[in-house]
């Protein structure tokens, strides 16, 4: 006589009922190990989601072209007028420059001591800039073609954070140089160009006029045709700089926030080794308990098999003991995984992401470990010679 | 008490047949010896004798949980030597009730699914095993702690709850292994009353017991003495034993 599939989920289910904080704890030691891994999975996605859609709004179509310092020692530059040139490039969308004003610090005051400059870059800009790097402004507002020609600065995001400026007005003034200069606006951070961020920008003719900028470029800036991207790399050196197009150093920004999706990849293996470990210890927890429930439980082994349950039957209740006990740790810790993604992704402020066969994988995975450890214990139950199993009653 | 040894029609198989029976322990323990009897249809039956005397091997034999070393078993009428592991699985499930010194009900479980489990190993559905149940409990005069959990229930209560349980798929053999045996005289004296009730059902009933008085009041006795049968006092004619 067979036992219906609802009997043996019952019978099964009694044993646990019966010892409800043995079955939490073990239980427990599944439910670490899928939400260690749950959360591994849940977490990475989620960033790589985040980073994806970064990536995405900055777009991979930026090209920026710099003298190559590492050759000449760093007195290469970009001939003037390098940005109209590259507009020239069949495939480029739009080209804007800064160039770096040397010789000038920036102060948010003049009692502070020279010394303490803070590592703050000067750059002139061209007005086209915010719009090429696709940056927004945190406050105030970019230059125009007003400021530009007067003493008026935009501060890089970290910048601004050094100086002690959180908001502009108009008597918000920096000394740039030996001039103070108005602060129009605060960039936010410049995912593509980091460079800007610890730096103040002026107009490109108060600059020449004021700062004694000499009009050479330090960094082009070129948003290409995302299909042209390799035509638009092979020729910009040469359009920029025809007489040396080899001091011309051609990079892609976005490769960087690319190389680590490639990075978080290896991370991700190793915790989920990690997990893994932390699953076969639960998995080690289960056999334990079901081997000392066997023990344990001879006297209602003898009562059932003289109730007429089979060898099988015994067996059959054992395993799926072992294996609703896995279960309820699948499950527990896959909520629980969930919930950690959720909690860390939103406190980050990105996007949860977990994919929907970590959810099956981690509620589903254990019931097989479930059985394999399960089936040594239930085994023995089933061997469990009936008279001897009433006599330990 | 006098009319019920015949109860059932004479074609029906004797309940328990034992004929040369020995069961030898490795170690070389001889717990029976040569033990040969006949347990009718509708029986009731002491089975006696000091602790050690072999009457718990004799109800393993009788309850199909162990098998005779030499000579054969049958039970209503089939050799348990020739039948499979599940096989005498089944006719435990099917024709054979136990009732245990020690009651060995669950804990956390209601008295009437203690009783409902009983019938577990017979392949009825749950309902019909619910509704055996509460018949059951009737018969044992409980039906009012249906709802009960064994710890809320007397140990006389929770023996007769096993009773209902041995009970529940109407088997044609009942096997009481000291019933009485963790009970207070009172409750001792119930639990006999409702054996004797079922064996007037129909069932045979053989009761396992080194209580005298308890053997005193049934009708036959077989007294166990070292693995063999030392005497079979059968019922006079008239009202032996009573």
């Amino acid at each position: 006589m067979r036992l219906s599939a609802a009997d043996l989920l019952r019978t099964g289910a009694s044993g646990l009922r019966a010892r409800p904080l043995r079955v939490v704890l073990s239980a427990l030691g599944i439910a670490i190990g899928i939400a260690a891994m749950v959360a591994v999975v849940g977490i990475s996605t989620s960033s790589r989601a985040e980073l994806d859609a970064r990536i995405a709004r900055l777009g991979t179509n930026l090209v920026t072209a710099a003298p190559d310092d590492s050759l000449f020692g760093g007195k290469a530059k970009l001939p003037q007028g390098a940005a109209a040139r590259a507009e020239h490039i069949d495939g480029v969308r739009r080209a804007s420059e800064v160039a770096q004003v040397t010789g000038v610090s920036v102060y948010r005051s003049d009692r502070i001591p020279e010394e303490e400059s803070g590592g703050i870059t000067t750059y002139a800009a061209d007005l086209g800039l915010l719009e090429t790097l696709r940056v927004r402004m945190a406050e105030g507002e970019w230059l125009n073609a007003a400021t530009s020609e007067y003493p008026a600065v935009v501060l890089g995001a970290k910048a601004a954070e050094q100086l002690g400026v959180d908001r502009v007005g108009p008597d918000t003034r920096v000394l740039v140089g030996d001039e103070y200069h108005s602060a129009v606006g605060v960039l936010a951070p410049a995912e593509l160009a980091p460079e800007l961020d610890r730096a103040v920008l002026v107009g490109w003719d108060a600059a020449s006029d004021r700062l004694a900028m000499d009009g050479h470029p330090t960094t082009v800036y070129v948003r290409a045709d995302p299909e042209r991207m390799s035509g638009v790399r092979d020729l910009l050196g040469r359009t920029l700089n025809p007489q040396r197009p080899h001091e011309v150093k051609v990079s892609r920004p976005s490769d960087a926030l690319q190389a680590q999706e490639a990075v978080d990849q290896t991370f991700i293996g190793l915790l989920l080794g990690l997990g893994g470990v932390a699953l076969l210890v639960g998995g080690v927890g289960v056999a334990n308990t079901m081997v000392i429930s066997v023990l344990e439980r001879r006297s209602e082994i003898g009562l059932r098999r003289a109730l007429g349950a089979t060898r099988g039957q015994i067996r059959g209740q054992f395993l799926v003991e072992a294996m609703a006990l896995s279960a309820l740790g699948g499950v527990s810790g896959t909520v629980l995984g969930a919930l950690v993604t959720a909690g860390y992704a939103l406190s980050q402020g990105w996007l949860v992401a977990i994919p929907p066969w970590a959810l099956v994988g981690g509620a589903g995975d254990p019931v097989p470990i479930g059985a394999l450890a399960g089936l040594l214990p239930a085994v023995r139950a089933a061997r469990t010679s009936p008279t001897r199993a009433l006599r330990a009653g | 008490m006098t009319a019920t040894v015949v109860s059932r029609p004479q074609h029906t198989p004797p309940a328990a047949e034992l004929d040369g029976v020995a069961r030898h322990y490795p170690g070389g323990v001889r717990a029976l010896d040569g033990v040969s009897m006949r347990i009718g249809a509708g029986e009731l039956v002491g089975i006696v004798g000091p602790s050690g005397s072999g009457k718990s091997t004799l109800l393993n034999l009788l309850g199909t949980l162990d098998a005779p070393t030499e000579g054969s078993v049958r039970i209503a009428g089939h050799d348990v030597g020739a039948l499979s592991d599940n096989g005498r699985s089944a006719l435990r499930a099917q024709g054979i009730g136990f009732v245990f010194q020690q009651f060995h009900l669950a804990a956390n479980v209601t008295a009437l699914d203690n009783v409902a489990d009983g019938v577990l190993y017979t392949g009825l559905p749950v309902r019909r095993r619910r509704e055996q149940a509460a018949a059951a409990l009737r018969r044992v005069g409980l039906a009012d702690r249906a709802g009960h959990r064994p710890h809320e229930l007397s140990g006389g209560q929770q023996q007769r709850i096993a009773i209902a349980r041995a009970v529940v798929g109407d088997p044609a053999l009942i096997l009481a292994d000291e019933p009485t045996g963790a009970l207070d005289t009172a409750s001792g004296e119930a639990v006999i009353r409702l054996l004797r009730g079922l064996h007037a059902a129909g069932a045979a009933v053989v009761v396992i017991t080194h209580d005298r008085e308890v053997a005193a009041g049934l009708p036959r006795r077989i007294h166990v003495q070292d693995g063999r049968i030392a005497a079979d006092e059968r019922p006079a004619h008239t009202g032996a034993g009573s």
